[in-house]
């Protein structure tokens, strides 16, 4: 009798086992799948931003058309040929003499319309234009060729026109100027802190400063650049500066926390070693200890610096969503970074933004994904057991 | 010419000019170092004269930018220049005499080197202090229009209708917060037990295989930019949890409480479950052995021992969770609404505390109207509430830690 109570337990509790084992596995398997979702759904968006629809079209290059560009292309053709890229053609008349008077055959940009009508999506091309591409892709005079101009231009009003350039090398100046500001004095302070500093209630606080800082609100600190930096210090509004300084205060603590894990791997034999042959203190520091966490530090860096590259927020509040078509040439200049541009084209109503949108998000997470990765590479290949 | 045009001149060409120096004094201590005792390396003194030429200009063109962003003199760039290229010559030759055998080169060089770190740890310090300084002084213009009371009290937000005299009624706060505890609450509804559980099966039953795979796969998902998310959650799964709702027979807004609710528990997953693998992974491999060796199975081991004995950390790492919460900002603009809305309905639009700091600021206001201020005074209880609750987790590790070691 009692023997059969207690097995009926057993099965009750191999049931529980089971079941929470179950959980566990579902638990993991449902971050995975949101992974996979994730992933499908981007590149399911944004492939198509990397083809782009161009027409065969005779293009006049001659006086008429420099007065109105619109007169480069024949009649019919005016409205699936993209007006931003006729509206350029003045000029490079005007920088290649050689082509006046010509007419040439060329590929030419279609319009965004036609461009989503050939990729299958939603468009606003009327039927007769629709007829027309058809009759133009029975030719083969319609082309879905790669979209060089994503990533050789800047944002433009126009779809068909916009590309990432100008945001690239605005999160690049960001970017560096974190680099230049977070590192130095991220270094010096972990040192400090690590090596040299006594134990006293000043170089506690100075922690549980740091552990405050790494655990405050991005967007907090977009407020302090936009009190202290722009206000205060009169620093100019959107510029990559500012931006940079801003991101170099939320990724100081990342760096000093990785580098101060680095020095405090680094076995103290290694520093008496170094004082029982005389070294100073400082000596024993700057040639022996940070060559040896010098892997740490750097991907430390790396992870700080691609924190940095993805994020928006305090981005935001310092006025960097701005409309940047140009690539910023300073930087004082008005600028945009790639998070920044990503969260403005999401918020456009024209279908064919919504493409590079998911197109500049593979962009930034491959990126993003390759930093960390290589800080991992990093981490793996030097990393030391003592 | 102005300040920092003068500074740039003087480091183009006084950096240079320091090493070219340091070299030279490094090739004469060199040279006379077998013949007498110096006290340190030839490399010492280098170093020794070239701060000795480069300190005293840094050091005046720090006080000349200080006193011009304190905006109590501003001084002409070129008598900054020339009085900082005086003192440098001073320094020069006032440390060119020096060098000699008797120098303790190294133990000065070494001074200087240590103040410069200890301004390194300073300025680490004095960004919290700007932090919480910047957001405090704009919170008191802030609450010198609004009273403290009726912001923190009232239920109608409606700033745009708030005009310079008359702002009585317009900016009570509790809707706003309302909005956020309910999209936090529906974050860690998802990513607390998914991230504990995740975490309980890396740390107790995952092959190091299995491992080594999931691990990196949830860092991925803490990789992730948050903008991106919010894209996410605006393009894919606003309309699935509409179309959803719809199926149910319920009606939601496109704005709706729960998607970036969702999606921000799926980001916060990482946080909590690596952190908490830590901790579980921490606990000691005796308590284990000592409770499946009285019988018990793997589940009521994890559940009745290494669970318990991990909660602390555990309990931090939620805490911390739910400061990542709280303080989103992406995701919430671009999949939550703006309008304040006081209910108990996920499905219906609702804003946050960050939504209305980043709409406040990136209008077109002036930097004193009552709107953008209030995005200071947002931005405070925001800040309060997030070192509360840092300090909170920090309370529980240390309290409750090593009680098993």
């Amino acid at each position: 009798m009692n023997k059969i109570v207690s097995t009926k337990a057993l099965k009750r509790r191999y049931r529980k086992e089971k079941i929470f084992k179950g959980a566990a596995v579902f638990a993991l398997l449902l971050a995975a799948s949101f992974l996979v979702f994730f992933f499908s759904n981007m590149i399911g968006k944004g492939m198509s931003a990397f083809s782009q629809a161009e027409i065969l079209v005779d293009v006049h290059y001659n006086e008429a058309s420099v007065k109105s560009y619109r007169k480069a292309v024949d009649k019919p053709y005016r409205k699936i040929v993209s007006r931003g890229w006729l509206r350029t053609l003045p000029l490079y008349m005007e920088d290649n003499p050689e082509v006046m008077r010509t007419t040439r055959q060329e590929w030419v940009l279609a319009t965004a319309d036609v461009d989503q009508y050939l990729k299958g999506y939603t468009n606003r091309l009327k039927d007769k234009h629709k007829q027309q591409i058809d009759k133009l892709q029975e030719e083969g005079r319609v082309k879905l060729a790669f979209n060089t101009g994503f990533f050789t231009r800047g944002d433009s009003k126009m779809a068909e026109l916009a590309g990432i350039k100008s945001a690239v090398i605005g999160s690049i100046l960001v970017l560096l100027v974190t680099l230049a500001i977070a590192l130095p004095i991220g270094v010096m302070t972990a040192i400090y802190l690590e090596e040299f500093a006594p134990d006293n209630r000043i170089t506690q606080l100075v922690e549980v400063n740091i552990n405050n800082l790494a655990a405050i609100p991005s967007i907090l600190f977009g407020l302090l650049g936009l009190a202290i930096f722009i206000n205060f210090f009169g620093v100019p509004r959107s510029s990559a500066l500012v931006g940079g300084l801003t991101l170099a205060l939320m990724t100081l603590p990342v760096i000093i926390i990785t580098t101060r894990a680095a020095l405090r791997a680094v076995p103290s034999s290694i520093r008496e070693a170094a004082y029982g042959l005389g070294a100073s203190r400082w000596q024993a520091v700057f040639h022996h200890v940070l060559p040896l966490a010098f892997p740490g530090i750097l991907t430390g860096t790396i992870i700080g610096l691609a924190q940095a590259m993805g994020e928006t927020a305090p981005l935001l509040v310092i006025g960097m969503m701005a409309y940047i078509p140009d690539a910023p040439t300073s930087f004082t200049d008005a600028a945009t970074v790639l998070p920044a541009q990503i969260f403005t084209w999401a918020g456009e109503s024209i279908r064919a933004y919504e493409e590079r949108t998911a197109a500049a998000i593979l962009v930034l997470v491959t990126i993003l994904l390759s930093m960390n990765a290589f800080a991992i590479w990093l981490r793996k290949r030097f990393e030391t057991r003592w | 010419m102005n300040i920092s045009d003068a500074a740039f001149y003087f480091f183009i060409t006084a950096l240079p000019i320091a090493a070219v120096v340091g070299f030279l004094v490094r090739a004469k201590v060199q040279n006379a170092f077998n013949d007498t005792h110096w006290r340190s390396l030839p490399v010492h003194y280098a170093f020794y004269v070239g701060l000795f030429i480069v300190l005293p200009g840094a050091i005046t063109f720090f006080f000349a930018s200080a006193l011009h962003l304190l905006t109590l003199y501003t001084a002409d760039g070129f008598y900054v220049l020339v009085i900082a290229v005086l003192l440098s010559v001073l320094g020069s030759i006032y440390s060119l005499k020096n060098v000699r055998p008797t120098l303790c080169a190294r133990e000065s060089v070494e001074r200087i080197i240590r103040y410069f770190l200890v301004v390194a740890a300073l300025i680490s310090i004095l960004t919290t202090i700007g932090i919480v300084l910047a957001i405090v002084f704009e919170a008191i213009h802030f609450f010198k229009i609004v009273s403290l009371w009726e912001f923190l009290t009232g239920t109608h937000w409606a700033p745009d209708d708030a005009t310079e005299g008359n702002t009585t009624g317009m900016f009570g706060s509790i809707p706003i917060f309302a909005g956020t505890f309910m999209i936090t609450i529906i974050a860690m509804c998802v990513a607390v037990p998914v991230g504990i559980l995740s975490a309980v099966y890396m740390s107790e039953y995952a092959s190091e295989r299995v491992r080594n795979i999931a691990k990196p796969a949830l860092e991925i998902l803490a990789g992730i930019p948050t903008v991106v998310y919010g894209f996410f959650a605006a393009i894919t799964v606003s309309p699935l949890v509409v179309e959803f709702a719809e199926v149910v027979g319920l009606h939601a807004d496109y704005t709706n409480a729960l998607t970036p609710g969702l999606v921000m528990g799926i980001m916060i997953i990482p946080f909590i479950s690596s952190l908490s693998d830590d901790v579980i992974r921490a606990v000691p491999r005796s308590l284990r052995d000592a409770s499946l060796a009285l019988g018990t199975t793997n589940s009521e081991t994890i559940i009745k021992i290494v669970l318990p004995t991990a909660l602390p950390g555990i309990i931090a790492a939620c805490l911390l969770g739910v400061s990542r919460a709280l303080g989103e900002t992406m995701i919430v603009v671009m999949a939550a609404g703006l309008r304040p809305n006081l209910t108990w309905n996920p499905l219906e639009g609702m804003t946050t505390v960050t939504v209305r700091i980043v709409d406040a600021l990136t209008g077109d206001q002036a930097f004193n109207s009552p709107e953008t201020l209030s995005a200071f005074g947002l931005g405070l209880v925001l800040l309060v509430i997030t070192l509360m609750l840092n300090f909170i987790s920090i309370y529980v590790t240390r309290r409750f830690r090593s009680q098993y070691e």
